[in-house]
Formats: structure tokens, C-alpha cells, sequence
């Protein structure tokens, strides 16, 4: 196993764009970064000799949008109290977080060439106290949305606007401590939390429907009193739109089903279970590297939006 | 170094009783008064908490997410991520087994300011049976890193290691007795933590003790003076950390250690003084806790039937001593 060499962890950090670009703007914005997070994320995971990849790629697009533009947090507004608060639920795509914690500026993106080595701040699951940015140690599967819960609690004691956004997987939908949670929300009308659901179809070595099927999710999420939506987590039009939207309906809470593809948009991963926790070859990460590449038409690593922090 | 707070003059046995509980709510009560950040978090445990009060007197900071643990306490690490000091107030059977990841993840690991608070621990809930009894909450925190875990054997005690916590950063875990317990302590005690508190002075025999089984050994101690037998009684309050000088004191000072708790006899306040003195200063240990899931009985029925009547924990004591 060749650990992740400071060269290959040279991502290009993204600044945020100016509340008065137009959303044109922010969506090309937030595709460069996606871009770049995937890349680097690659290299992650490839000179690491572990990761989650599948997962990763699709939360990326979801996380890019969050921290491209939606959530009301910078690097120097880490520690305030009334930043808004993301949770990663599924926290083993700690990988896919780290590097979108760096391509915003939030943790130095020649840190991430430590991912998973001995004694690294970068654990394969995320820690509050290593890691800026990072709001709770999950790993455990259906801890992220309780934790949102109480979050979102204290904001409405505060009588706050701060928002809360927690990423769940969709197998991870299956531990009760989810339902306890959404019950909670609905009752003390939490309508500033959002749950957005990485609706990928796929667990560890199965589809969700021939492990423990989900669906209706939709129906269950509106019975649970949730104000549902269903976007295309990989169109980030969509995303940036619905996430910065929410509340839908005032006093209840967002639940937001992202349909997603595990291991986007790379053509060999790409809702392929195998790519649950597989890791790349040689070959393969630079195979993928030119897929991404080539999707932005260019073979530059530089991006086109914004002003870099 | 270990300090001597005096007992009240006469038999610890006749002397009044107290729910601790009563103790919990007030001092909660006097700790929202004063601080804005204080709220309670409960799994539908308002009545059998006896927050009631308190919900009339802070009906917003009274959360409620309904019999849910494992919710409970995410929704509370959740709280302390807001800021928020959450006082999770549970039986300490659910508590402590429905919502353990969470407590070891959200709260432990995360590092947040919650106080988990297992009410009627032990053998508190006796003919509701072991599904009801908490007498493994001790051993499986012990088993996690950051946790602070306190077994307070009177109402001062009680209210005392409530303040610390309110006024200290980070997780800690309280048991908040239901069987009525004599008063140990006077007004002016005040909780250190991660530090015992010798209630007896004796260099024959030491009996180490917390929660609702202090006053019976230091009425067993009373019968061992009977007999000629000095034993030193130490408090230890605080089970982790464990205030190790105190253990080795005794085990150097006496002839013997006598451990006597309401928790399983693996690995809770007896596994840890065992563990302090098979490393530091070996001598002869009697670990008295509860080895079995119980029959049925009342908590006060039990513990004599485990050996911790006030004459089965000195009998103990006495075959140290020789």
C-alpha cells in the first residue's frame, strides 16, 4: 500500500461566490468543485488502499452544493453559534467530506495526503475534535439524524434562524433511531431541519429493495410529517434549488429524497455494488480521472468559478 | 489525599430516609433558574423523574421526544451542539442500554456536553425484575473512554455532583437513587471529582462503598466497632476516574478491602478496585455486588440477600480482618 503522496494532493480550494452571482453561476461553480472533489477523492482512496468510494460519489455532488452554497458557514465561521450545521449521517464516506472540507477551505488540502495513516486527524470515519467543520462523530449508522434533531431543537429554543442539514444513507434508513428521530421533528415542527437522503438503491453487497426494502419512501417520509421532495442528486440545479428553498411547508420539516447512482459518474462504477468499498487500481484511477476530465471538456485541473479563498 | 467529612451522631440506620430524586429535581430546577442553557431530555420519564415541576416551570426546556432512547440521547448530544447543556433524565436501564452507542458515539466520543442521569439505578424497580434492574450501567461505562461516572449515596451528594457537572465541560454519567437513603453528608459538602472521602476512619479492615450501599456499610462498620474491629470506610462517589490513591492507601493501611455496591459484581466499582490493587499494592479483595439476574424482591430484600445487610457486609469484613 503506497500512502497518498503530498503531490497528489493538490486539489485547487474553492471560495464562495458572491450572494448576487446568478444561479447559473453557482451551479458552475459548484460542478467544478464536484469535479475536483471526485478527483482528488480518487487519489484518496487509491493510495490509501481504502475508502468508500461508491458512497463517496454519490454524496459529492450533495456535499459540493451544500458547502458550494447553501449552508451559511465559511472557514472563519467555523466555531460560530449561529452558523448553520451540516451532519454527515453516513460517515464513512469521511472521505468524501475531507476533501470537501478542503476544496472549501476548511481543513489544508495537503492534509488530505494523511487520510487513514497511523495517527491521522483523517480516520475513516469523521471526529469533531480532529477535524474542523466536522459536527459529530458518526460512523454507527442512524445516529446523524437524532443529533439533528436536538440541533435543530436548540435553534428554535435560541428562537434562531440557523439551519440544520443531515445526510443519511438510504440502507441506513433501516435502523430505527431514524424513525424516533423523525417522529421528534414532527411534533416540535422543526421545519428548518432538512434530512436529505442519499437515495442510491444500493447497500453494502445488495440493492436496498431485495435487502430491506425502503419504498414507499416518499409515502412513509409524508406520514412521519415531513414536507417531501425528490431531486436528482447529481443535477445541481435541482439541489441548489430545493436546499436552499426549505422550509417547504411552514412547521414541518424537509425531507429531501436525492435520487443518486453509487460511484457517479464514472462509467465502471456507476451503480455497480461492487464499488461499495472497492478500491481503484492503477488503471483504473486514471481511467476515471479522464472520464472526469473529459466530462468538463478540458484537461485542466484549474476551475472556472468564483474567487478562490 | 482523602478527606473526613463527619457522619450525623447516632446509627446511620435510624436515621431519616431520602429519594434522591427529590434532590435532582430541585437542584435542576435551581440550575435552569441560572442558566439559560440547562434543559431536561426525557423518554416520557416526566412522572417517574419526577420533573413534573419542572416542565410547569420551563415548559420549553423540558424536551420530550417520547419513549425513545436511542433518540433521546442523540437529540441531546444534538442539544449540546447548539449549545445546550442537556441533563438526560432516564431509568437507567433504558438509558443505559437502548441508547449505549449513542452515549459511547454522540456523547463520549463526540465529546459533548451532556449529563446523563440514570435515574432509579440498581435494583431500584426490585419485583419489576431484571428487565427493570440497572446493575450493568456501571460496568458498560466504565468500559468507555471520556465517560466520568458518579454513584452519589445521599440527596447532598446527589445535588452536589449535579452542580460539577453543570459547571463542567463534557459527558458524565450520574446514578440518581430511588431507595431511600439516610443523609451521609452535611450542607457544606462539596463534590471533587475522581476523589473518595473517607466517611469512617479504621485501620483493620477497609470498606470501599457508593450509592444506596454507603449507609449499610457504614452501619456494618458500627457492628465490626462492636466487636473491636475498627474499619475505615471510604466513599468513592466517583467509580472512573477511581481515586487510586485511596485504594492503595487501604489496601497498605488495613488488612483487606471489602467492596459493596447495587451494580454486578464484573466490573463495576469492585472491578475497578480489584484492578487498582492487583497492579499498585496487592491484598486481599471481597467484592459484594449483585452476580445473577435477580429473583423476585424488593431492592432492599436483594441487596441483604447479595451480602449487603449492614451484618452481611461486616462478616465480610470480618474474615479480612483476621
Amino acid at each position: 500500500m503506497t500512502a497518498l503522496a503530498a503531490e497528489h494532493a493538490t486539489m485547487p480550494v474553492f471560495g464562495r461566490l458572491s450572494p448576487h452571482a446568478g444561479r447559473d453561476q453557482h451551479v458552475a461553480h459548484i460542478a467544478e468543485a464536484a469535479r475536483q472533489i471526485r478527483i482528488q477523492d480518487l487519489k484518496l482512496v487509491h493510495y490509501a488502499g481504502a475508502g468508500h468510494i461508491g458512497g463517496d460519489f454519490s454524496a459529492i455532488d450533495i456535499l459540493a452544493t451544500l458547502y458550494g452554497a447553501v449552508l451559511d458557514i465559511t472557514p472563519d465561521t467555523v466555531n460560530d453559534p449561529e452558523r448553520d450545521r451540516f451532519i454527515l449521517s453516513k460517515g464513512h464516506v469521511a472521505g468524501a467530506l475531507y476533501t470537501t472540507l478542503a476544496a472549501f477551505g476548511f481543513l489544508p488540502v495537503e492534509e488530505l495526503a494523511t487520510f487513514l495513516k497511523p495517527l491521522s486527524k483523517l480516520n475513516g470515519h469523521p471526529n469533531r475534535n480532529k477535524v474542523n467543520g466536522v459536527e459529530a462523530n458518526t460512523g454507527p449508522l442512524g445516529h446523524g439524524l437524532p443529533i439533528a434533531v436536538g440541533h435543530a431543537l436548540s435553534a428554535k429554543l435560541d428562537v434562531s434562524r440557523r439551519r440544520t442539514y443531515v445526510l443519511t444513507g438510504d440502507g441506513e434508513l433501516q435502523e430505527g433511531s431514524n424513525w424516533e428521530a423523525m417522529m421528534a421533528a414532527s411534533q416540535y415542527e422543526l421545519d428548518r431541519l432538512t434530512v436529505i437522503v442519499d437515495r442510491n438503491r444500493l447497500q453494502q453487497g445488495a440493492t436496498t429493495r431485495e435487502t430491506n426494502d425502503l419504498d414507499p419512501l416518499e409515502t412513509k417520509a409524508a406520514a412521519f410529517g415531513f414536507a417531501v421532495v425528490d431531486v436528482n442528486g447529481h443535477d445541481y440545479g435541482e439541489l441548489l434549488d430545493v436546499l436552499s428553498a426549505v422550509p417547504f411547508r411552514p412547521g414541518k420539516p424537509t425531507f429531501v429524497i436525492a435520487h443518486t447512482h453509487k460511484g457517479h459518474p464514472i462509467s465502471f462504477m456507476s451503480n455497480n455494488v461492487a464499488w461499495h468499498h472497492k478500491v481503484p487500481t492503477e488503471a483504473q484511477l486514471q481511467q476515471a480521472i479522464d472520464e472526469l476530465r473529459a466530462a468538463d471538456g478540458r484537461k485542466t485541473t484549474t476551475h472556472n468559478g468564483g474567487t478562490p479563498a | 489525599m482523602t478527606s473526613t467529612v463527619s457522619a450525623p451522631t447516632g446509627s446511620i440506620a435510624d436515621q431519616p430516609r431520602y429519594d434522591c430524586r427529590n434532590a435532582y429535581v430541585e437542584t435542576l430546577a435551581d440550575l435552569a433558574q441560572h442558566d439559560h442553557r440547562i434543559v431536561g431530555v426525557v423518554n416520557d420519564s416526566v412522572g417517574s423523574s419526577k420533573l413534573d415541576a419542572f416542565k410547569k416551570a420551563f415548559p420549553d426546556r423540558l424536551i420530550n421526544v417520547g419513549i425513545a432512547e436511542q433518540d433521546m440521547v442523540g437529540v441531546a448530544a444534538g442539544l449540546a451542539n447548539g449549545g445546550r447543556i442537556a441533563f438526560v433524565s432516564a431509568a437507567s436501564c433504558f438509558l443505559t442500554a437502548r441508547a449505549l452507542e449513542q452515549i459511547k458515539a454522540d456523547v463520549a466520543y463526540s465529546n459533548r456536553n451532556v449529563k446523563l442521569c440514570g435515574m432509579s439505578p440498581g435494583m431500584a424497580y426490585g419485583e419489576l425484575g431484571p428487565t427493570h434492574h440497572s446493575i450493568e450501567d456501571i460496568a458498560w461505562l466504565r468500559a468507555i473512554d471520556n465517560m466520568i461516572i458518579i454513584v452519589p449515596a445521599d440527596p447532598i451528594e446527589t445535588a452536589a455532583a449535579m452542580r460539577w457537572a453543570a459547571a463542567t465541560e463534557g459527558p458524565a454519567f450520574i446514578r440518581v437513587s430511588r431507595m431511600s437513603v439516610p443523609a451521609i453528608y452535611t450542607d457544606d459538602y462539596e463534590f471533587v471529582p475522581g476523589k473518595a472521602i473517607t466517611v469512617r476512619g479504621g485501620s483493620d479492615v477497609t470498606i470501599i462503598s457508593n450509592g444506596t450501599v454507603l449507609w449499610r456499610s457504614l452501619a456494618a462498620a458500627e457492628l465490626l466497632a462492636d466487636q473491636g474491629i475498627e474499619a475505615r470506610v471510604v466513599s468513592m462517589p466517583t467509580v472512573k476516574p477511581l481515586d487510586v490513591d485511596a485504594v492503595v492507601a487501604a489496601a497498605r493501611e488495613t488488612k483487606g478491602i471489602v467492596t459493596a455496591e447495587e451494580a454486578t459484581v464484573a466490573g463495576a466499582l469492585g472491578g475497578a478496585v480489584a484492578e487498582t490493587v492487583v497492579q499498585h499494592q496487592p491484598t486481599r479483595v471481597t467484592i459484594l455486588g449483585v452476580p445473577e439476574f435477580a429473583p423476585t424482591g424488593s431492592a432492599g430484600f436483594l441487596l441483604d440477600r447479595y451480602g449487603m445487610s449492614p451484618e452481611g457486609i461486616a462478616e465480610a469484613a470480618l474474615k479480612l480482618s483476621r
